[in-house]
């Protein structure tokens, strides 16, 4: 796969497939990469949708953070890239 | 322990909703406005989009994210759809639906691409082609609440009849106070334009935009590798990155 082709999207495409399983908008959470440490918002993820599914990388260092595919009974959700994610939330 | 459940808002469950097709604009020989009716919408922001699924006879079914074009209304959710010639799901939507039809609908989606009324910041808005829909709801939005943020809208198109809602668009630059418009046209300029057809560059960010000093808040949407080239441009321009905001929806011409 050409990594500097620009045949992806970004993590704005994420919004409706993660808001099935989180129950806050995840768009706006600010991810920290495992590989280079990169921290931004999922927002501005690259997504690749060829894939079965949606592999999301990390706009610093092109490694994959996450990968989501949903299945007729089941969603997988693959994190292995992603350290941790700040997710704002409203007040309790 | 109980929890008062929350209206509306964030914790309501995403679920399929069906829209009928109310109402069609035709935008551009190649684009229209569709405007459809969903019972029991929450509402939405300028910026959210929509996910759309279509179902085949045989069950086989795909789903687009569309930005919602305008502010919202009632049960009204207008988007505005560009056709990709060897597209799946943008033929049908431009060529085949009709008044009555029904589709597949969930949303609003999307809380971080978008303009909240409350902010009083200038902005910066850059279009790229169809990268214009969520851009016109928040120029939409802003008139609508009275805001007066000021607003600085730069849209780059290939010719004169791919601009949408160019009628609209003359008509607010002259009437909401605040609000400049500016085009970049990249293969076939109108008659008498100043500048031969071009790429946008760093002086139409620079000369079109605000001083980063002034802290805009910035929106660019396009092609993939259109929006690319502007947040860079805007970063080297010295603008805040977090304070650009991107929303790419793919290779030129998907």
């Amino acid at each position: 796969m050409d990594l500097f082709s620009d045949d992806y999207t970004d993590g704005n495409t994420l919004a409706g497939p993660l808001r099935e399983l989180f129950t806050v908008d995840m768009t706006g959470a600010v991810g920290r990469c495992v590989h280079c440490g990169g921290e931004g918002p999922v927002a501005g993820m690259k997504v690749y949708a060829q894939a079965p599914g949606l592999v999301a990388r990390c706009p610093s260092c092109q490694e994959v953070l996450m990968r989501l595919v949903r299945g007729p009974s089941d969603a997988w959700l693959d994190l292995r890239g992603t350290m941790s994610l700040r997710i704002p939330m409203p007040p309790e | 322990m109980a929890r008062a459940a929350v209206s509306g808002g964030l914790n309501r469950r995403l679920t399929w909703h069906a829209a009928r097709l109310a109402e069609v604009v035709e935008e551009t020989p190649s684009a229209r406005t569709l405007v459809f009716d969903v019972p029991d919408w929450p509402g939405h922001l300028p910026g959210q989009h929509v996910d759309v699924r279509l179902t085949a006879e045989d069950g086989y079914s795909t789903q687009r994210s569309y930005s919602i074009a305008t502010p919202a209304d009632g049960t009204r959710v207008a988007l505005t759809v560009q056709r990709v010639d060897d597209g799946e799901v943008s033929p049908y939507l431009t060529e085949t639906l009709v008044p009555g039809d029904v589709i597949e609908l969930r949303g609003p989606v999307g809380g971080w691409f978008v303009w909240r009324a409350a902010d009083p910041a200038p902005v910066l808005l850059i279009a790229g082609g169809s990268g214009i829909v969520p851009l016109m709801a928040m120029i939409r939005a802003r008139r609508e609440a009275g805001s007066r943020a000021l607003f600085r809208l730069i849209y780059s198109v290939r010719t004169p009849e791919d601009r949408f809602y160019a009628d609209e668009l003359r008509t607010r630059a002259r009437d909401d106070m605040g609000l400049d418009v500016g085009y970049v046209y990249t293969r076939q300029a109108p008659e008498g334009w100043p500048a031969a057809p071009r790429r946008l560059s760093v002086a139409d960010v620079n000369n079109g935009g605000w001083p980063p000093d002034f802290q805009p808040s910035c929106f660019v949407c396009g092609p993939t590798a259109f929006v690319e080239t502007v947040a860079d441009i805007l970063v080297a321009l010295g603008h805040d990155p977090r304070r650009v905001k991107t929303e790419r929806f793919g290779p030129t011409g998907s």
